[in-house]
């Protein structure tokens, strides 16, 4: 396949380990953060954990939408679904995120409620175009990778004059999340970020200057593959030891400096900023989250369902996802991880979605454990 | 929700939309957050949205870069 294959060559991915070991020689350790959820699973998944020299540490970030989506924001979705007969579409990640009182949307879907599974925000307009006689919610989440396809099929909805459809919108914002990372009281220590592949698409490489001048922290663009990330830890590293902290560009193949204007434009026109959204293990952050504008208030449901409030909930008790989201502990650090807490039987939202930390552990990171042990 | 490959386009469908070959499986996907999209390019999709088209000649150098470093021991 082009793009990947060459991508994934494995005598190169052993010459950049070589140059990152060299790189790292023996000195003091690094910690860097990968923010986004898809380089976690590729992390893991294509073995590059085990391709890095002890003293350099990859720390997961909370860059996984289904993550960091409180379980306030997941009960809103299910009461609506419940109690105002409405079908309730979701990307099937949410699907199975467990909820308030044993529920989730799968389980409430047993209950009776009409929640149904959309691979596209398109096809969530196009079961209210179907369906006239009933409201048609689409639970929008995700950073700006999927917001800009929510702005579309609003947009959309509003040139169709369709009366039945709006949006639960819980879309947020990388770069609060990243900030409210490193300034986080007692946080964990970091060199540096691998910064998002997709979300680096639509917004450009520009805005992480903020991160590389204000905190001092450089950031380097990573695409998806095993040498992108090989590559990117490299540049990171040669960026620490040379005392600089720059935004850096692995993945110029899809990213540019000001990334996708036609997907701002339209993302601008249909939402704005809320004062405060709170996130899993971040807690409520100003600024993070987007909210639509009051000219498309017919199609917000938060404005068409007055009555209903989000109502935080803190997470299970065993549950470290707060703990994991903020980088402060490894999956392997909670005590249920592996036992009660398995992707069939997932107790917190970072065991569902296969860019969470604890799945992708669970999935390619255990044997790796077992055999560090052993050795 | 992340699909990680790049999907090829190889045929340009109305109202904005394109079928996409991924890996051997065909979808369609809308191209209206992206300019200038023709049969043959490789898009990044997301949620069923082309997000970006890749550049060809960024990805040479970037492969070309990685061969380079494999050079220098
Ligand atoms: S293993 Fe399960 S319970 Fe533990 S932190 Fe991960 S998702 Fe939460």
């Amino acid at each position: 396949m082009r793009y990947v294959d060459e991508f994934r060559d494995p005598v190169l991915a052993q010459n950049l380990s070589a140059s990152i070991a060299l790189e790292a020689g023996a000195g003091f350790g690094y910690r860097f953060m990968e923010f986004c959820g898809g380089h976690t699973h590729a992390l893991s998944r294509y073995g590059v954990l085990g391709m890095l020299p002890s003293n350099v540490q990859m720390i997961h970030g909370p860059g996984c939408p289904v993550c960091v989506l409180p379980i306030g924001r997941i009960d809103f979705a299910i009461r609506l679904a419940l109690e105002h007969d409405v079908i309730l579409c979701s990307y099937g990640d949410c699907l199975r995120v467990p909820a308030s009182d044993g529920l989730s949307l799968l389980k409430a879907r047993a209950q009776g409620a009409d929640v149904r599974m959309v691979y596209s925000a398109l096809d969530a307009c196009k079961i209210a175009a179907d369906n006239p006689q009933s409201q048609v919610v689409f639970f929008a989440i995700g950073f700006e990778t999927t917001t800009p396809p929510t702005a579309s099929i609003i947009k959309q909805a509003h040139a169709a004059g369709l009366k039945n459809f709006s949006v639960l919108c819980n879309h947020v914002l990388t770069l609060p999340a990243m900030e409210a990372i490193l300034n986080q009281p007692g946080g964990v220590p970091l060199d540096g970020f691998v910064g998002p592949a997709h979300v680096s698409t639509v917004i450009g490489s520009a805005p992480y200057q903020l991160v590389a001048q204000r905190y001092r922290k450089p950031v380097v663009i990573a695409g998806f593959e095993p040498l992108d990330m090989l590559q990117a830890i490299l540049m990171l590293l040669r960026q620490v030891n040379t005392g600089r902290a720059e935004v850096e560009n692995e993945f110029t193949r899809a990213v540019t400096p000001q990334g996708n204007r036609k997907a701002q434009a339209l993302v601008n026109e249909v939402f704005e900023v809320r004062d405060a959204f709170e996130w899993r293990g971040l807690g409520s952050l100003p600024w993070s989250g987007l909210k639509l504008r009051a000219e498309f208030a017919q199609y917000d449901a938060e404005a068409r369902y007055p009555e209903m409030h989000f109502v935080s909930v803190p997470d299970h008790k065993a549950c470290e996802c707060g703990a994991i989201l903020r980088g402060e502990k490894r999956p392997q650090e909670c005590k249920i991880f592996g036992t009660v807490c398995t992707p069939d039987n997932p107790i917190g939202a970072c065991m569902v979605s296969s860019e969470g930390a604890c799945a992708a552990h669970y999935t390619y990171g255990r044997y790796r454990d077992v055999m560090q042990e052993g050795s | 929700m992340c699909l990680a490959i790049p999907a090829l386009v190889v045929e340009l469908l109305p109202a904005d939309m394109a079928r996409i070959d991924l890996d051997g499986m065909r979808k369609e996907v809308s191209l209206s957050l992206v300019d200038d999209v023709a049969v043959g390019d490789y898009v990044i999709v997301h949620v069923g949205y082309a997000l970006q088209k890749l550049d060809p000649e960024e990805a040479a150098q970037t492969l070309a870069l990685f061969a380079e470093l494999a050079r220098q021991p």
